[in-house]
């Protein structure tokens, strides 16, 4: 029995070149716990390896995509806080400015009414100086008139007494007068 | 008086033949071989293929189960290590195959972790590459192979036919390519096997060799051990590349049972 085993051991090993792999008494054997290990295999992997993974994978995206919406709503809370104060801050120039505005356009009224009361004041005494002046030229004028008159009727008088007519020389001096 | 102990001494006259010379034996490393006594490999024996297969299991279990047990909102190292490796194949399966394709994502799944584990605890040295056997790559090749049929069919019926019939290609073409892509679909559990065990194969065959060189060379034998560390480093590429190599073509020829119109 082992002698013939052993022959055929022995012609199988010079038929293969004495390559292990191909001793084929060994094929069952290797076949069997291949295919007892590749079925736990599947199993252990389908069953419990492979879903673990996928379950964990899935929480973490999950987790992931929470913190990015989280993240998302915080970074819309941030924006709209941003726009409240901007907006905040523009009310606040624009009534600054108002009140700026106002101020300014009342010190402007107080400013136009001065200075149309100085306006008015000064043309009055302007108006006033005038009269004056007039009536210091006037009576100037009518004081060099009265010196002409006299002058004249006096040369008038000296030269030819004869014909002194104290209308016609105050008529001559006021023609001359213009 | 078993087989294996004749095997045994056989070996151990081997090695002492070969004792003071350089002795190299690069497929050692893949033999099957009982762990608990007996010589002969039956059906149920426990063999270091299937001890590293169990070590595997724990491997994973280990990352994907207690690595997740704390479901922190923030994870942990081990657990985000856990959420990438899911991630990755997730987008892998949704990119090729689309939505529809996710309920076959914990198939894909298994299938890339089963070969990325293997592969990377295989290069644990002194241990055991359990996706180095063409036994192991196979039926999962086959696996595949099987579910694209099946699937097509039940999917598209007598339709499914029509992956071998390219309707844009001239007429008189049609025939002949119809016949390159019946062969190309029959090759490909072979490619899709044989890829993934050859790869891991020669970078443990390559690994072996070197370190044969180390005692060898004595004093010298730091550039092979250098050189090792540097072809681990690939081999480590390797690894990883090829589970995900074996996953994304998964995912090509389910394509072609789900969408059978290309």
């Amino acid at each position: 029995m082992a002698t013939s085993s052993d022959a055929a051991e022995a012609a199988a090993e010079q038929a293969s070149g004495g390559l292990p792999q191909l001793d084929f008494t060994t094929f069952p054997s290797q076949i069997f716990w291949l295919a007892v290990t590749v079925f736990v295999l599947f199993q252990l992997m389908s069953k419990v390896a492979l879903p673990r993974i996928s379950s964990v994978l899935e929480e973490r995206a999950d987790a992931i995509a929470d913190d990015l919406d989280r993240a998302e709503e915080f970074r819309r809370q941030a924006a709209e806080a941003e726009a409240s104060y901007a907006r905040a801050l523009a009310e606040a120039r624009a009534k600054a400015q108002g009140i700026a505005a106002e101020a300014r356009a009342v010190i402007q009224r107080e400013v136009d009414a001065a200075m149309a009361r100085a306006d008015a004041e000064i043309g009055a005494r302007a108006a006033e100086s005038e009269r004056r002046i007039r009536e210091i030229r006037d009576s100037a004028l009518a004081a060099v008139a009265e010196v002409a008159n006299d002058t004249a009727g006096a040369i008038v008088e000296a030269v030819m007494p004869e014909v002194m007519d104290a209308a016609a020389v105050k008529a001559a001096v006021q023609a001359r007068l213009g | 008086m078993g087989r294996g102990a004749i095997e045994g001494k056989r070996r151990m006259a081997a090695s002492e033949a070969s004792e003071g010379g350089l002795s190299i034996h690069p497929m050692e490393q893949f033999e099957v071989m009982p762990l608990f006594g007996g010589d002969v490999v039956e059906l149920l024996t426990i063999t270091n293929s299937t001890m590293w297969m169990a070590l595997m299991l724990a491997a994973v279990s280990a990352l994907l189960i207690l690595g997740m047990r704390g479901r922190a909102l923030v994870p942990t190292r081990v657990q985000s290590v856990a959420e990438i490796l899911y991630g990755f194949v997730r987008q892998m399966v949704t990119d090729v195959l689309g939505e529809d394709g996710v309920k076959f994502f914990p198939y894909i799944f298994t299938l890339f972790i089963f070969i990325l584990f293997s592969n990377l605890l295989g290069l644990i040295p002194y241990s055991f590459a359990v996706t180095s056997h063409i036994a192991i790559t196979g039926v999962l090749a086959i696996l595949v192979f099987g579910t694209v049929i099946v699937l097509g069919f039940v999917r598209n019926g007598i339709g499914f036919l029509k992956i071998f019939w390219i309707g844009d290609a001239p007429l008189a073409l049609r025939p002949v390519l119809a016949m390159i892509e019946v062969i190309s679909f029959f090759v490909r559990p072979l490619s899709h096997s044989i890829r993934l065990a050859g790869n891991v194969m020669a970078g443990h065959a390559v690994l072996k060799v070197f370190a044969a060189f180390v005692p060898a060379l004595s004093v010298f034998g730091i550039l092979p051990l250098a050189l090792m560390v540097a072809i681990t480093g690939l081999e480590l590429l390797v690894a990883c590349v090829q589970a995900y190599i074996f996953a994304i073509l998964t995912c090509i020829y389910l394509k072609d049972a789900l969408q059978p119109a290309h």
